[in-house]
């Protein structure tokens, strides 16, 4: 029961960092028609920022501050030199121009920070288990992690639905020539929303930073699973990125955790063994196909599309 | 006939001296070119499969990578289990990518556009992380084949010239397939259903299925690559559907000419050789092609195809 718990909350954070990768994508997707296959370098980035800035000024809280501004600027900066000649592009050459982004990060982290893998050691006061309920102890820094990210998702929802910058973002999605012709600073806002989904990716990374080992290639395997909670909410939707980073956070960890155990219930103990690790990382990708048999545009298609 | 231009020239240069490798490599003795060669011939010949639904298709697959390392591990288990017949694993590696390839289709094609980008994307990580579970055949650390597909003593891939002329003559196949393909109506429709898929649909093809057999016939073309591959290699491993080698995929049709029958494999040629010659220059040569393939995006779209074919004045008629 114990473990559980502890799994459920795993899976719980796991799906809010999700969701903090999932909201930039589909944001910038939803708003500029762009896609970003670089966003996951930027996730890598904020996490090498945060190694760094933390051990050069000596505090944790001070590095991650930093870190997030400056992967904030490394996005403004891509948005600036790289994405801005891509909208109204085909997507092909999207696809093609972030991949070229991606091979130059992975090298250019290669050649500042070497291939070797860098670690962000916590502070002892995040770094002690908290308890949660009569008998159980969870990890006082998964705890923080999804406070933050609760937070921003709050924030997020605010800053969309009650802001005028957030009227600007939503009409934007449904009609982006409508609303420069309206007078509004287009390339302003697409520089502003795509520096906001990589500060998202940023903020992250270095969140995860801790547990993890901060390394090259850190970015793409997380960038298929925000892929897969985009495709399951639906492309440009931001509640959809919700649901679909918690239900794919879940599955994904409960299924790492329990589904063995489900298969030697049904399957002889050597069949289960062997087919076991196979199955369960295919779980979400199942529940992406059957998400996509019963509605082919996600659970949250946005409107206006 | 073809007309004598510039581009049909340096094509029919390029098989010319294609076929005349082996005998270069004979008189100067630089086997490593055979060995990069024959990489290049079975990479390009994943690129025209690519081509076929990517370019004259307009279905914009990014995990047909998946398909390579279907391919390869279906030869690799087979051999591992003690099959070494090619009669029997090379059917089985077409039969089983055109299997993965029917299924994942069926299922992508009910979508468009990005989403179709990032389904087929994550269904080839899906084989991928399958594939790093097989702990009976290796899971991540890959599998060596040990012996590499017997052909009843017909042709001996363990004979490099051999091997090279036999990846040249599918290849060349394969290409002379995709022309007739594309030139025939089932081509006719899947370029029409390219520009314009509503109004196909509403002169009463049934588009999903034209789209669904093109992308069965590529699964398949590519996991006969696959097969080559592991083949070529001796060894198989889940880092051949990486999602990676995908794009490295689309950039080799991409930089060639998408929708051109030959440009693929000017493509594959050009991305080996400049990857060879970069990483000569230096280690991290990836930080050159990167921003390469930035401005070939931005500033090049036909690809190299497209240069050649400028290099024609275009005649006016009428």
């Amino acid at each position: 029961m114990t473990l559980f718990i502890e799994q459920c909350l795993n899976g719980l954070q796991f799906g809010l960092l999700l969701f903090l990768l999932a909201a930039g994508l589909t944001l910038v997707f939803g708003i500029m028609d762009l896609v970003n296959l670089a966003h996951g370098s930027l996730y890598m980035v904020g996490a090498y920022f945060a190694a760094t800035f933390a051990a050069w000024t000596g505090s944790f809280v001070l590095g991650a501050i930093l870190a997030f501004g400056a992967t904030l600027l490394v996005g403004i900066l891509v948005e600036i030199v790289v994405m801005r000649r891509l909208y109204g592009r085909d997507h092909l050459d999207h696809v093609l121009a972030t991949f070229g982004l991606i091979l130059f990060f992975d090298e250019a982290v290669r050649l500042i920070w070497g291939s070797e893998g860098l670690s962000l050691p916590l502070p002892g006061w995040l770094n002690t288990p908290v308890q949660i309920l009569p008998g159980i102890q969870y990890s006082g820094y998964r705890l923080s992690i999804m406070v933050v990210t609760i937070a921003v998702a709050a924030f997020l929802y605010l800053l969309v639905m009650r802001t005028r910058i957030g009227m600007l973002i939503r009409a934007g999605a449904a009609n982006r020539e409508m609303v420069g012709a309206l007078g509004v600073n287009i390339k302003l806002l697409f520089t502003l929303v795509f520096g906001l989904g990589a500060a998202l990716a940023g903020l992250a990374g270095l969140m995860q930073a801790p547990i993890l080992t901060v390394q090259i290639g850190m970015g793409e395997n997380i960038l298929i699973l925000a892929f897969v909670v985009t495709v399951i909410g639906g492309i440009g939707s931001i509640r959809g990125a919700f649901v679909g980073a918690l239900l794919v956070g879940f599955l994904d960890t409960l299924g790492r955790a329990f589904f063995p155990d489900l298969l030697r219930m049904v399957l002889d103990k050597n069949t289960a063994a062997t087919a076991a690790p196979a199955l369960s990382s295919m779980l979400i990708y199942i529940l992406m196909a059957a998400v996509l048999v019963i509605k082919p545009q996600g659970l949250f298609a946005a409107s206006g599309k | 006939m073809p007309a004598l231009t510039p581009r049909n020239v340096i094509i029919a240069a390029v098989l010319i001296a294609l076929l005349l490798l082996p005998v270069f490599v004979a008189f100067t003795g630089k086997i490593f070119m055979l060995t990069l060669f024959t990489r290049i011939i079975i990479l390009a010949l994943a690129a025209v499969s690519l081509n076929l639904i990517l370019g004259y298709g307009g279905m914009m697959s990014f995990g047909h990578a998946a398909y390579l390392g279907i391919g390869g591990y279906a030869v690799g288990i087979l051999a591992h289990e003690g099959i070494t017949s090619g009669f029997v694993q090379w059917p089985a590696a077409l039969a089983a990518s055109a299997l993965f390839a029917l299924v994942i289709g069926a299922l992508s094609l009910r979508t468009r556009g990005v989403y179709f980008i990032m389904i087929t994307l994550a269904f080839a990580q899906m084989a991928y992380y399958a594939a790093s579970g097989l702990a009976r055949y290796g899971g991540d650390d890959g599998l060596t084949i040990n012996t590499r597909s017997q052909f009843a003593g017909l042709i001996n891939l363990s004979n490099k010239t051999a091997f090279y002329y036999l990846c040249l003559l599918l290849l060349f196949g394969c290409i002379y397939l995709v022309w007739r393909l594309v030139n025939s109506r089932f081509g006719m429709v899947i370029g029409g259903v390219r520009s314009n898929e509503v109004r196909m649909r509403a002169i009463g093809f049934p588009t999903y299925r034209y789209q669904l057999a093109c992308f069965v016939i590529a699964g398949t073309m590519c996991g006969l690559a696959g097969a080559l591959l592991a083949n070529a290699t001796d060894f198989v491993s889940p880092s051949m559907m990486y999602w990676t080698r995908s794009g490295d995929l689309i950039i080799m049709v991409v930089l060639g000419g998408m929708g051109s029958l030959f440009g693929p494999l000017i493509g594959t040629i050009a991305l080996l050789v400049l990857e060879e010659a970069l990483s000569g220059v230096t280690e991290y040569w990836q930080i050159i092609l990167g921003p390469l393939l930035l401005l070939i995006v931005l500033f090049a779209r036909g690809g190299i195809d497209g240069i050649l074919r400028s290099l024609t004045p275009k005649v006016r008629h009428g």
